[in-house]
């Protein structure tokens, strides 16, 4: 049985992994903004076998109660095997241009909350000397888009951080593994002019991410082809890149 | 992304703006939304309906699919409450191991709970359980203009009458609760027979249909004078012993639909009867559920087959007492006019009374057919078949309709001033506005 603790559970890629994961037998604690959400999706994994599952109200951006939930979860599941960081919000990179407030906010969720929360998790996983951390990260943070370079900035602030972070970890026995989505057909993205052929379902996503932790992997680029396409990408010189419109 | 929605016959060819629910408590909102951009709009499930039930008469449907948690489940008593989108096949990936079947199911697990409810759907074992309706304890139905409501064969009754079967207008059904049945074995043990003639499936179908849970037949409808109606009945109960186990089949999925349609004459009579001698005269075996109930869905998109016009399915269902000879006339209008179908299936319908005020079967036998989408059809074929169903005072099934007139949705319907009295404002399909309104 494995102990699961989820952070931004009401995200489709973390709800779709949390079902990938009952299938085992599963005890979960998943952490939210909105309770009501998470009681639904508490419900529905119980519903599919989950033996326990218990729900922890929090806004990610309010870091001073980040340790005092991680301990609840804590007191919950007693042990973390797989901590998923999963929490984050698509800006408007439009309005990021012009307003301050907005990209500091928007930086601050991508980007300052998830290093915080990492860091109170860290601790208490180096502490008990086993299991995974999964963080979303995404293929944005590998290039600054002009599209898209606030989240992109935010992102590449987390790939960062979890590369050195991983190798703190690894030293005591955690493992942790940054996931690199493309496009994901998610309430997140719906609204944007994605290129259909290159979309994928949260479910395929969720399948590499359960995938890429039971074989121990780094970096997950989920779907595989932005394995390819993403070197290619960073390989462009500035001076061709910045006339690309993407 | 360019997201569209198309039913399942993929005609009449509609374009339909897509708007998603993902949670029970942003339903209010997203149905405001909906409304803000089409005066109307409509709660669409998996998109299985075949004609235009399931397009919002706006152009702006409301995708309830992405509703997909189980509220709660008691798996000693077989009581499942789900949001109304979870689909029949997820609901079986749960029960199965733990015991329990659908209650009622259509020939396909890709439709939701919520489209189930709302087309009061049946299948092989309608002479026994009847329509999916039935087994449906409660049912939670947002209206655009009231307070949420419950309604149930005990509590709210008139609502409950006008949702079943009420083609998604009496508000947004946004959970269900359902009573599963109790089984040992995911296997069922069929029992397949060739019959030569029409007559020979109502000798069949009345000397079998009573020990089977399930019964259908399928129709070769191309073979015409003394074999008219030939086929093979198949018949079914749940095994009493063996494992239970989920269906795991490899699907294989038409990737795209070619312009023209793969069938026509020559595959029609091909497929027809190879279909026939395919099967023995008789034969006796125990098969998984999947392939038993679900033989299509083994083909992902297989609507796809019928080319970029799609096609249209002709369901009707004849009173007992006018049976024979109405499905005789049927098959032999089908037969003349040489547009033969691929499927065609034939069932008994019984006698137990559906609790919705539109549901389609009644006491009689349905005949199902499937149509390339032909400009000249309505005239050449449908209106032929029409007068037949008409004079013999059956009815079409609205969840499979592009074509029949108002008019004979009223005579054969005629509870549906009922169904428009308790519509809510905020919602009308194509199917409404066509069958009420000319």
């Amino acid at each position: 049985m494995k102990r699961i603790l989820i952070a931004g559970a009401t995200s489709a890629i973390a709800m779709a992994c949390a079902r990938k994961w009952v299938d085992g037998g599963a005890r979960f604690a998943l952490i939210g903004r909105n309770g009501e959400r998470l009681e639904a999706i508490a419900r529905d994994l119980e519903a599919r076998g989950a033996e326990h599952v218990s729900v922890h109200r929090l806004d990610m951006t309010a870091l001073e109660l980040h340790a005092e939930t991680l301990q609840a979860c804590y007191e919950a599941l007693n042990v973390v095997d797989i901590a998923l960081v999963a929490h984050g919000t698509l800006p408007d990179q439009r309005e990021c241009e012009t307003s301050v407030s907005t990209a500091l906010r928007e930086f601050s969720n991508n980007a300052v909350s998830v290093i915080a929360f990492l860091t109170a998790l860290a601790q208490q996983m180096e502490r008990q000397g086993h299991g995974t951390i999964a963080v979303i990260s995404s293929v944005a943070g590998d290039r600054g888009r002009r599209s898209n370079y606030l989240y992109g900035s935010a992102k590449a602030a987390v790939t960062a951080f979890c590369e050195g972070l991983r190798g703190r970890l690894w030293t005591a026995g955690v493992h942790l593994m940054t996931i690199k989505p493309g496009f994901v057909d998610t309430p997140m993205t719906r609204h944007l002019d994605l290129p259909r052929a290159l979309v994928v379902g949260p479910e395929h996503v969720a399948k590499d991410i359960v995938r890429g932790i039971e074989r121990g992997k780094n970096t997950l680029y989920t779907p595989w082809f932005w394995a390819w396409i993403m070197p290619l990408l960073r390989g462009l010189p500035d001076s061709i890149f910045k006339r690309i419109r993407l | 992304m360019t997201l569209s929605f198309q039913s399942w016959g993929r005609y009449p060819a509609l374009p339909q703006r897509v708007r998603y629910c993902h949670w029970r408590d942003e339903l209010a909102r997203v149905l405001g939304a909906a409304l803000g951009e089409g005066d109307t709009t409509l709660p669409v499930g998996n998109g299985r309906s075949y004609g235009d039930s399931c397009l919002a008469a706006s152009g702006q449907v409301l995708r309830m699919r992405p509703l997909d948690r189980i509220i709660a489940v008691d798996w000693a008593t077989g009581r499942i409450e789900a949001e109304a989108g979870v689909t029949l096949e997820e609901v079986l990936a749960l029960s199965i191991p733990r015991g329990w079947f659908l209650p009622v199911t259509p020939g396909t697990r890709y439709v939701t709970l919520g489209g189930a409810v709302a087309n009061d759907v049946h299948g092989k074992n309608h002479h026994v359980r009847g329509t999916f309706g039935r087994h449906v304890r409660r049912i939670g139905l947002v209206r655009s203009e009231r307070a949420p409501l419950v309604c149930g064969p005990e509590t709210e009754r008139d609502w409950f009458a006008v949702t079943v079967g009420g083609l998604g207008l009496s508000g947004v059904i946004d959970w269900v609760e359902l009573q599963l049945l109790p089984i040992r074995s995911s296997l069922v043990d069929s029992i397949e027979m060739r019959f030569d003639n029409l007559d020979e499936f109502f000798d069949l179908s009345a000397l079998h249909d009573a020990s089977y849970e399930y019964s259908v037949a399928w129709i070769d409808c191309l073979a015409r004078g003394n074999e008219t109606g030939r086929g093979v009945y198949m018949a079914g109960n749940h095994a009493a012993e063996g494992a239970l186990a989920v269906d795991m089949r490899r699907q294989f999925a038409l990737p795209f639909a070619p312009r023209g349609s793969l069938v026509n004459a020559v595959s029609l009579r091909m497929f027809n009867g190879v279909y026939y001698r395919a099967h023995s005269p008789m034969a006796r075996k125990r098969v998984g559920y999947g392939p038993f109930f679900y033989p299509l869905d083994a083909i992902l998109h297989w609507n796809r087959m019928y080319g970029a016009k799609g096609f249209q399915q002709y369901q009707c269902v004849v009173p007992e007492d006018a049976a024979r000879e109405g499905i005789r006339a049927l098959l032999e209008a089908v037969a003349a006019s040489g547009m033969g179908s691929f499927l065609a299936v034939l069932k008994r319908c019984g006698d137990l009374a559906s609790p919705g005020l539109l549901s389609f079967p009644m006491p009689g036998v349905s005949l199902a057919l499937d149509f390339p989408q032909h400009d000249d059809i309505d005239a050449k074929l449908f209106s032929r078949l029409d007068a037949i169903t008409r004079a013999a005072s059956g009815r079409l099934y609205p969840a499979k309709d592009a074509h029949m007139t108002g008019a004979d949705f009223r005579r054969a319907y005629p509870a549906w001033e009922q169904v428009e009295a308790k519509r809510d404002p905020a919602l009308t399909s194509r199917f409404w506005q066509r069958v009420t309104r000319s």
